[in-house]
């Protein structure tokens, strides 16, 4: 009988969470307008890499080694190199913006060649994004590493470069940013889903004035929990399938670990974000001042010091040390290892422990914090 | 149930106190009452005397901080979710949700209060039909009108019949035809179902539909009983006088600055006059030549006395000047003024004009135009046909320093929150215009006249609602405007700043000043000298309030109150 | 005349004393850019620090032992850990232990002592391909400074061509020179568009609003007396977070004051007509505020402030040309660590000019029209 009766009143609760999302834009935008958004945003907007980099080349004096040294810059499609005649013209070039990189051979290259100490070219780059200019450097040793083998091989000449580098990339080896960022991507989604979403339309209530009839109807505080956390729980898992969906399907990133463990896992980050979005709500109890706090407390954290695109092993030790009380630093991590690497349980299981262990004490905390009672 | 006590709810000693920036300040102080079972016991008293803290102490959604509560014979203390599931609770904003419709609204609410299947459909149908929602059932709550939101409220409380029904301000802001309709439902709660029913207001006319009261005032309980006790002190010390030659507002203003006289306020073609103890209209000098004639006293004579009279807050009389007589052609001209929002005509053609040094009601229902009207007035908001003008020009289209000759009220007292009063005041001169000297003299007035220099430096939020009203109408007041608009000047603030209101307002229209104002209170539709009742866009009456308490009348008794007037013209219109 | 000016100057007092008197108007005047300010310079960085690695050497020899030494004192590399066996290697880069392992095989030292060409193999973490690149640049340039080393004390010749590389503007590459004068862009987008386009909807939520209609104040007058604290307040923040960058996180500013502050108020014409439009259209706070992260995110993303423009495919790049953050980026950027002058960001100052003309010619427009 009491069973029975708790299941009525919380079946009406859960009915009425649909209604009001159902009925609500905002709510439909949150959950699943903004995440196509930004995952289409993300997945073909922003990019780390650097491609078809527009590079000044200056070559004084042109001849045959000249122009097989430029010849593998043109074949590769990290580059694409534009001639200029003189040096004054590629430096102006450069501070328009209009070229990254300049590549300089001086006349006596084709000499210099055949001499011991061989010929310098010289790669002049747009320091400004050091990021971009660190990768130019690199594609352009890599061109050069190429263009070595091929040049020993033409002229049959023995190249003595004492130690070759053979680098092997695991997981990602064609090295697509696309396929980290998108798994860290759905990291912030259901951070935006569970947190935030869940922190408006608990603090709506509050402002509008029906959890006060709600509390005075003899419904316990548990069900007025339960009849939020259902919901946008099952919300959030909605989300979360789109953004695989989407992920695997539209973007190519390989899902290489078990999707079961992916969604045991997402269950557990939604809880510890459904956990901290109402906590915030029962504090804020006022949809605007709820909305500040989520963003601050967090949607920011989730996008910066969760090593979603800033690497966490390069903070400042300080930093490093609060990234671990960031719910989204653990997903993250969990969310790269199991798109790229697989089930990896050295890494799920600390992982998951560690969101298990959150998703506990927010939903603690916030059944301690609600009291059926208004002051 | 009422076997355990003979009362439904029993308050002792009960104190509470909220922080209000960093020093606590009292909402309610040490409460004794009781709550009788089977009747409609009335919680009384103006914003922030501590209405709600006490509905939401019985409702247990709040614990004193000392005494002790027991509802239904239970201790609020440890069992209010057993007391939660014989409670019914609507607060203030009804508690709707508005996303939902009024059946899914109803639905949610039998799910919480575990009402069973099988029982439900009766029981709508008997809700649907009391509260004349039937035909709305698919409609969001949010699309409902004041009056039937209210309703709505009142039907999801009601969807299992609870033992106490508590009601938190039900009638704030909802028109005198819902008002009186929700009594109809709950009186026949109480005869059918032996309800007891606790209700708040501020409206001190809705006492006497009570059969017992408690009285609030800054969070003490000042006065406990039937409405007839109450009435019952004042025997013999309310009293109606006639005009005379004089003008109602002349003659209110001469009586309400006499010592012996506790209260004199207009009504109809005469001044109802409450005197102290002790002293009787014949006994005084000044009422020689007046035509005095013994009245039934109200509740509300009652409460004013409790609270000392109106002595203490009348405006200085200094600048009472050369009465202006009305009737010097007309300052605000209206005609054939309509405005639709859509397909939706809101205002649909109506005529009036304000003559200077008027004060003019705009009357009417919830959704009744009233509001629209005022702003199209205002230059709030363009008309889609018909003529306006107010002082010779139409304000949405007139140079900005037309807009100076005009001032502004409206219901929120809306002032700048974070400014401190002198602030606000600053601003608004500015903003209207004054400078240099002319804007020291103002501000100086300003503070003078309103009694403002106390809180000069608070900030405007933290005032409290009487004072919130005094500085809106200083502010409204500082470039001396010729036409002054008050939208719902008085909701929500205790009868004494009402009447220290009302007072401002005659003196200003004697200096010839025209006031345009809207209004819940029917009382103080009898202040005004001409008004409209508006419904559904139209015109439904118009005249002095006399006028239109007669034409509906027709030839029986003029005495009837402005708010029977109201109704039987909005029921008539109906039929 | 001068009735307009007075009246615009009240209102100005008004709104400066309105969000100055309240704690949390202050709080997101001074809070938000303190906090982005600090994280974004310590925390978000695309450069390597304490990268952790491990090494393989399966060759004893003094060669290899030399390589391993470069290793460890590099700068980006923290301390290694040592791996024995080859089983150990696909658990620690699985587990995250390590990002790079360096795996030196048995024949290294005997193979360069005959002058053959010994091989190293790098293995990279790739899940994030960003760090993985950079890693592997660090590591090849190891390797290449213990080439040249070899090559310089074996006196034989080395390769016929070299790369002698140099950069611009910023020659550690350090990534913090490249983010700080984003984030003060950013800033002054986000501080601006709280403060203006909360203003109205403020006053409407208040109610305050119908009584500024009512008074003689015009609706443009309303209008500027709203823009400028918005101007005023952007213009302060940016000098703050400028003073900031140069002063504590010492990033260069070489191009004169006058420049960049023409930049700044060119943006801050946009930001603000963005902010009045957003405010026009808002009747609650609540949608000024969704309003303003709606504009804010995707300008930010799509403005080259993290990742850069010329990336994105074709058609991201055409919608980057109405942000007003792409030019502002570029302009920031430009006066800081390039010196660039009036000359040279002309081709960024005139879209700027038109994004805020137009932006505040529809914002009056729209004000006037939802004045009903």
């Amino acid at each position: 009988m009491a069973g029975s009766i708790r299941r009525m009143r919380l079946a009406g609760l859960i009915r009425k969470e649909f209604l009001q999302i159902w009925r609500d834009p905002s709510s439909i935008a949150i959950a699943f307008v903004l995440p196509v958004v930004l995952l289409l945003l993300f997945g073909y907007g922003v990019s780390l890499d650097a491609k078809h980099v527009p590079v000044a080349l200056v070559v004084e004096q042109p001849d045959s080694a000249s122009e097989s040294f430029i010849g593998a810059f043109r074949k590769l499609e990290y580059f694409a190199p534009v001639a200029f005649p003189g040096m004054p013209d590629a430096e102006e070039a450069m501070r328009e913006g209009s070229v990254a990189a300049i590549l300089h051979l001086r006349s006596d290259f084709g000499r210099a060649i055949h001499q011991p100490g061989g010929a310098a070219a010289q790669l002049i780059v747009n320091g400004v994004n050091a990021n971009t200019a660190r990768l130019i450097s690199g594609y352009a040793n890599g061109v050069w590493a190429t263009w070595l083998q091929q040049y020993a091989a033409q002229h049959g000449v023995q190249v003595n470069l004492p130690v070759l580098v053979e680098s092997r990339v695991w997981f990602n080896s064609e090295l697509s940013s696309r396929n980290y960022l998108v798994p860290g991507l759905i990291a912030v989604i259901m951070t935006l889903i569970g947190a935030l979403l869940t922190a408006l339309v608990v603090s709506r209530e509050w402002e509008r004035g029906t959890m006060e009839s709600l509390m005075a109807t003899p419904v316990s505080m548990t069900e007025i929990l339960l009849g939020k956390v259902i919901p946008y729980f099952v919300l959030g898992t909605g989300g979360m399938l789109l953004s695989v969906a989407m992920a695997v399907w539209l973007f190519a990133v390989p899902l290489r670990g078990s999707f079961v463990l992916l969604m045991i896992v997402a269950s557990l980050f939604l809880l510890v974000a459904l956990g901290m979005g109402l906590l915030i709500s029962t504090v804020a109890k006022n949809q605007f001042v709820a909305s500040q706090i989520a963003l601050v407390v967090t949607f920011l954290p989730a996008f910066l010091l969760s090593g979603f695109i800033f690497e966490i092993a390069s903070m400042p030790q300080v930093v490093q040390v609060i990234t671990h009380i960031i719910p989204a630093r653990y997903f993250v991590s969990l969310l790269q290892t199991l798109f790229m690497a697989g089930d990896i349980w050295a890494v799920i299981v600390p992982n998951a422990l560690a969101l298990a262990v959150m998703a506990l004490f927010f939903m603690v905390m916030v059944r301690r914090v609600s009291r059926k009672r208004l002051d | 149930m009422t076997a355990i006590t003979e009362h439904v709810a029993v308050l002792r000693g009960v104190e509470k106190s909220f922080m209000a920036g960093k020093r606590p300040a009292p909402a309610l102080c040490r409460v004794d009452a009781v709550i009788r079972p089977g009747c409609v016991t009335g919680l009384i008293g103006p914003d922030g005397a501590g209405k709600t803290t006490l509905m939401r102490m019985l409702a247990g959604l709040i614990r004193p901080d000392a005494g002790s509560i027991a509802v239904l014979g239970r201790d609020m203390a440890v069992e209010s979710q057993q007391v939660q599931q014989q409670l019914g609770y609507m607060p203030q904003r009804f508690g709707l949700y508005e996303d939902l419709s009024v059946q899914e609204n109803l639905d949610l609410y039998a799910d919480l209060q575990c009402v069973p299947h099988e029982a439900r459909r009766e029981r709508y149908a008997e809700l649907m039909h009391m509260t004349g929602l039937a035909p709305f059932t698919g409609r969001l709550a949010g699309q409902l009108s004041g009056g039937m939101k209210q309703k709505l409220g009142l039907a999801c409380t009601l969807v299992r019949s609870p033992s106490l029904l508590l009601l938190d301000e039900p009638t704030a802001g909802v028109d005198p035809v819902s008002r009186r309709e929700l009594w109809e439902i709950v009186y026949r709660q109480v005869e059918e179902a032996d309800m007891s029913v606790l209700c708040s207001t501020a409206y001190l006319d809705e006492a006497e539909r009570c059969e017992n009261l408690l009285l609030l005032h800054q969070g003490r309980l000042i006065g406990q009983g039937s409405p007839a006790e109450f009435s019952g002190r004042m025997q013999g010390r309310v009293w109606s006088v006639g005009l005379g030659g004089e003008t109602r507002r002349g003659l209110q203003q001469r009586l309400v600055r006499e010592a012996s006289v506790l209260d004199a306020l207009i009504q109809g073609e005469s001044v109802r006059l409450v005197m102290h103890e002790g002293h009787a209209p014949a006994d005084e000098a000044w009422s020689k030549d007046l035509q005095v004639q013994a009245v039934q006293p109200r509740f509300e004579d009652a409460f004013i006395s409790l609270l000392g009279g109106v002595g203490a807050i009348l405006p200085d009389a200094a600048q009472q000047m050369a009465q202006v007589h009305p009737g010097d052609g007309p300052v605000i001209e209206v005609k054939g003024l309509s405005r639709s929002f859509g397909k939706f005509m809101a205002v649909k053609g109506i005529d009036f004009h304000v003559r200077r040094g008027e004060v003019f009601g705009l009357l009417g229902a919830n959704g009744a135009g009233k509001s629209t009207t005022f702003r199209m007035l205002c230059g709030l908001l363009p008309a889609s046909s018909g003529s306006l003008t107010v002082a010779g020009v139409d304000l949405r289209e007139a140079p900005a320093s037309a807009r100076g000759r005009i001032g502004y009220m409206s219901q929120r007292f809306s002032l700048y929150g974070t400014l401190s009063v002198r602030e606000n005041l600053r601003f608004f001169s500015s903003a209207y215009g004054l400078s240099g000297k002319a804007r020291g003299a103002r501000i100086d007035w300003a503070f003078e006249r309103f009694d403002l220099h106390d809180v000069a430096d608070t900030a405007s939020n933290d005032l409290s609602l009487g004072y919130k009203q005094r500085l809106a109408m200083a502010a409204a007041l500082l470039h001396e405007p010729d036409i002054l608009f008050l939208d719902e000047p008085t909701s929500g603030v205790d009868p004494l700043a009402r009447r220290e209101f009302w007072q401002r307002i005659n003196m200003l229209a004697g200096q010839g000043v025209t006031v345009l104002v809207t209004t819940h209170f029917m009382e103080e539709a009898e202040y005004c000298d001409r008004l409209v009742i508006m419904a559904e866009g139209a015109i439904l009456a118009s005249g002095t309030p006399q006028q239109i308490k007669q034409s509906v009348a027709g030839s029986g008794k003029p005495s009837q109150s402005m708010e029977d007037a109201f109704i039987a013209l909005i029921r008539r219109e109906e039929v | 005349m001068v009735a307009s000016l007075r009246r615009v100057i009240a209102l100005m007092g008004k709104e400066f004393l309105a969000l100055l008197k309240d704690k949390k108007g202050r709080f997101v005047l001074i809070g938000p850019p303190i906090i982005q300010l600090m994280v974004f310079g310590y925390a978000a960085s695309f450069d390597l620090n304490h990268v952790p690695y491990a090494i393989y050497n399966e060759d004893g020899g003094s060669a290899s032992r030399q390589l391993v030494a470069r290793f460890e004192g590099a700068p980006p590399f923290d301390a290694a850990t040592i791996v024995h066996d080859d089983a150990q290697i696909q658990p620690l880069i699985d587990d995250k232990q390590v990002l790079l392992v360096v795996h030196i095989g048995p024949q290294f030292s005997r193979q360069l002592a005959l002058g053959e060409s010994a091989h190293v193999q790098l293995i990279v973490d790739g899940r994030n391909s960003n760090t993985a690149l950079i890693i592997l640049g660090y590591a090849s340039s190891i390797v290449q400074s213990f080439n040249t080393g070899r090559l310089v004390t074996s006196g034989s010749s080395g390769p016929p061509a070299h790369i002698s590389m140099r950069a611009w503007f910023n020659p550690n590459l350090q990534s913090r020179w490249f983010l700080i004068p984003g984030i003060a862009g950013l800033i002054t987008l986000v501080v601006t568009m709280m403060v203006v386009s909360l203003s109205v909807a403020r006053e409407r939520e208040q109610g305050t609003f119908d009584q500024l209609m009512v008074t003689p104040l015009r609706p443009f007058e309303i209008l500027l007396g709203k823009a400028l604290p918005g101007f005023i307040i952007g213009m302060l923040e940016s000098t703050l977070v400028i003073l900031i960058a140069v002063f504590w996180f010492n990033i260069p500013l070489l191009s004169s004051p006058l420049v960049l502050y023409s930049g700044i108020a060119l943006f801050l014409l946009s930001a603000i007509g963005i902010g009045l439009m957003i405010s026009s259209l808002s009747l609650t706070q609540q949608q000024g505020f969704l309003g303003a992260f709606l504009f804010i995110v995707p300008s930010i993303l799509l403005s080259g402030f993290a990742t850069p423009i010329e990336n994105m495919p074709h058609a991201v790049q055409m919608i980057t040309l109405i942000d007003p953050m792409r030019y502002f980026m570029i302009i920031l950027r430009g006066v800081f660590l390039e010196g660039a002058g009036f000359s040279i960001l002309l081709p960024q100052f005139w879209p700027l000019a038109v994004i805020g003309f137009v932006c505040m010619s529809l914002a009056t427009w729209l004000f006037r029209h939802r004045m009903v």
